[in-house]
């Protein structure tokens, strides 16, 4: 009988020798620009009139950024992501990768999910493996990359456990596992952290930066928590609420590494909170509204 | 084992009172046979192979008839649930169709067929496809919107999205479609062998009946309990429990 709950020992942080060395993308020409044209997004809804959700969105997203988005629930970052993603299209303007507009989803931009939308039919090592399945990869190299990127991510001694056996960190873990395994050139990750504790959270960041400066990837992360944004990205885009635009921008010129509990990250994101916070209270005033009809 | 004890003695006061009320002469053995008859008629329909020859010809109608049912249950779910038009439509039509008993479709069956094979055989498939292509409806609209989206992330389209993803995210409930499938297949077999001499388990309840013979109809009836027990309980039931175990849909 497996047990129904392990927890893995966390091995110390920034060991260098741990992260296997993937090919380095920055400067490569595997370099996609992200550039989002004017996106905006309405639709219908059930009664009512016409629900703007996204408005005249205006964003590059240069290669090899971390890009953080934040913005009140219900402002439309899912939706941009998933645009970006291929997922969903904006209703006017578009979403482009060098100059050539979104069409599909696509192996070079994987999105990691806040409830790790991991497959519970399929072992970690089935799930890490599946992109590539559907790619064609042969097998063995396959079972290559797949250890190769659980090892990265502490989680090769677990390969042959199913999902639900797993505690959330490790869930997140292994859905970054498959995210990374088809290489990317663009990570795209919505709010992927928002339902751990604090104490796997700072480590997760720590292991997603540790990542990022080795592969050189675009990440595109979206987030509610300022200073999660402040501590991971090089740029903080703030977004209004409905209809979600572009408030805001702020570059983040910090030395990395960053800690989420820093004088410095704390300051910063205690700036745009404030900026946020009115956007927060149109959220819930609308939310409101949205009950007393 | 504790729950083996309860039920070994559970099974045990019912055939003591069982075995009282024939002592005492509480009703006639016409009404309610005695056990040693009931034994001895199961002993000898056994050994002159006539309850061999019933359970094969049911099994067997079963086998064909259900097989029918899933794979038209299965075709018409999956169309339904790939189609908004259809499931307005076609899905709501279903669900009406299902309502009535199964023995409804006995005399519709007898004017199209006849008093044959196939008659017994339209009100198995009536009686089961319907469920099925309910449930293979909405186990397939059931599948999280996160796998959809993750699978087609992660390159899955077309027909690779259906076997990769779909199939196997909605497996746990389509099992449990199935299941109800099956017992309604079951049911109506038994109702539809009563309606001539068909050579099955049914017949051979309604022979009891014609004979008088009160330790054959306990006695087919016992075997049909056995056999809808067996399947449903051993063969589906440990299915549904590996799967929920393994989608971690119940702890382990």
């Amino acid at each position: 009988m497996t047990p129904n709950f392990v927890e893995v020992a966390h091995p110390p942080q920034n060991q260098p020798h741990l992260i296997p060395a993937a090919p380095f993308r920055r400067g490569s020409d595997h370099d996609t620009t992200i550039s989002l044209k004017n996106v905006g997004l309405s639709f219908k809804s059930a009664k009512g009139p016409q629900l703007v959700a996204l408005d005249n969105i205006n964003l590059e997203i240069t290669p090899g950024e971390f890009l953080c988005i934040v913005g009140p629930s219900g402002c439309g970052k899912t939706s941009l992501l998933h645009q970006i993603a291929g997922l969903s299209f904006p209703t006017s303007g578009e979403v482009q990768l060098n100059q050539r507009r979104v069409q599909g989803p696509g192996t070079d931009r994987i999105l990691m999910f806040q409830d790790h939308g991991l497959f519970p039919w399929l072992t970690v090592a089935q799930n890490v493996e599946f992109g590539l399945r559907m790619k064609g990869v042969p097998k063995p190299e396959r079972r290559d990359t797949v250890n190769r990127y659980l090892k990265m991510v502490q989680l090769l001694g677990f390969k042959d456990n199913y999902i639900h056996q797993l505690s959330g960190g490790m869930k997140q873990r292994v859905a970054l596992a498959r995210a990374l395994a088809t290489e990317p050139d663009i990570l795209l990750m919505d709010e992927p952290f928002a339902a751990l504790d604090a104490q796997t959270r700072d480590m997760l960041h720590d292991e997603l930066e540790t990542l990022w400066t080795r592969t050189g990837r675009t990440i595109v992360f979206v987030t509610h928590n300022v200073r999660e944004a402040v501590r991971l990205g090089d740029r903080v885009v703030l977004m209004t609420f409905r209809p979600g635009t572009i408030k805001s921008e702020y570059k983040i010129d910090m030395p990395r590494p960053r800690h989420i509990e820093e004088p410095a990250v704390a300051a910063l994101a205690g700036d745009i909170l404030g900026e946020l916070r009115t956007e927060i209270d149109r959220s819930h005033q609308a939310e409101y509204e949205a009950e007393h009809q | 084992m504790n729950k083996l004890l309860k039920n070994a003695i559970f099974y045990a006061a019912i055939a003591a009172t069982w075995v009282i009320i024939i002592r005492l002469h509480v009703w006639p053995t016409y009404v309610v046979p005695a056990p040693r008859d009931v034994l001895q008629t199961l002993h000898d329909g056994f050994k002159d192979h006539s309850f061999w020859i019933a359970i094969r010809v049911s099994l067997r109608r079963l086998a064909i008839g259900y097989s029918i049912a899933v794979v038209i249950g299965g075709v018409l779910g999956l169309a339904i649930a790939s189609s908004r038009f259809l499931d307005d439509t076609l899905g709501r039509l279903l669900i009406g169709l299902q309502s009535p008993p199964s023995a409804c479709w006995l005399p519709l069956a007898i004017l199209w067929f006849g008093l044959n094979e196939s008659a017994i055989l339209f009100v198995v498939v009536m009686g089961s496809f319907l469920s099925i292509a309910i449930s293979v409806k909405s186990s397939l609209q059931q599948v999280p919107n996160a796998f959809r989206m993750a699978g087609r992330n992660l390159g899955a389209q077309g027909w690779r999205h259906f076997f990769y993803i779909l199939l196997p995210a909605s497996l746990p409930h389509l099992v449990s479609g199935l299941k109800q499938g099956w017992a309604f297949a079951w049911h109506a077999l038994i109702t539809a062998e009563m309606l001539y001499i068909s050579l099955g388990l049914g017949q051979l309840l309604m022979t009891g009946r014609d004979l008088n013979d009160m330790s054959l109809v306990a006695s087919v009836l016992l075997i049909i309990i056995a056999i809808g027990w067996s399947v449903e309980y051993l063969l589906f039931r440990n299915i549904e429990r590996t799967l929920h175990r393994r989608w971690g849909l119940v702890p382990a």
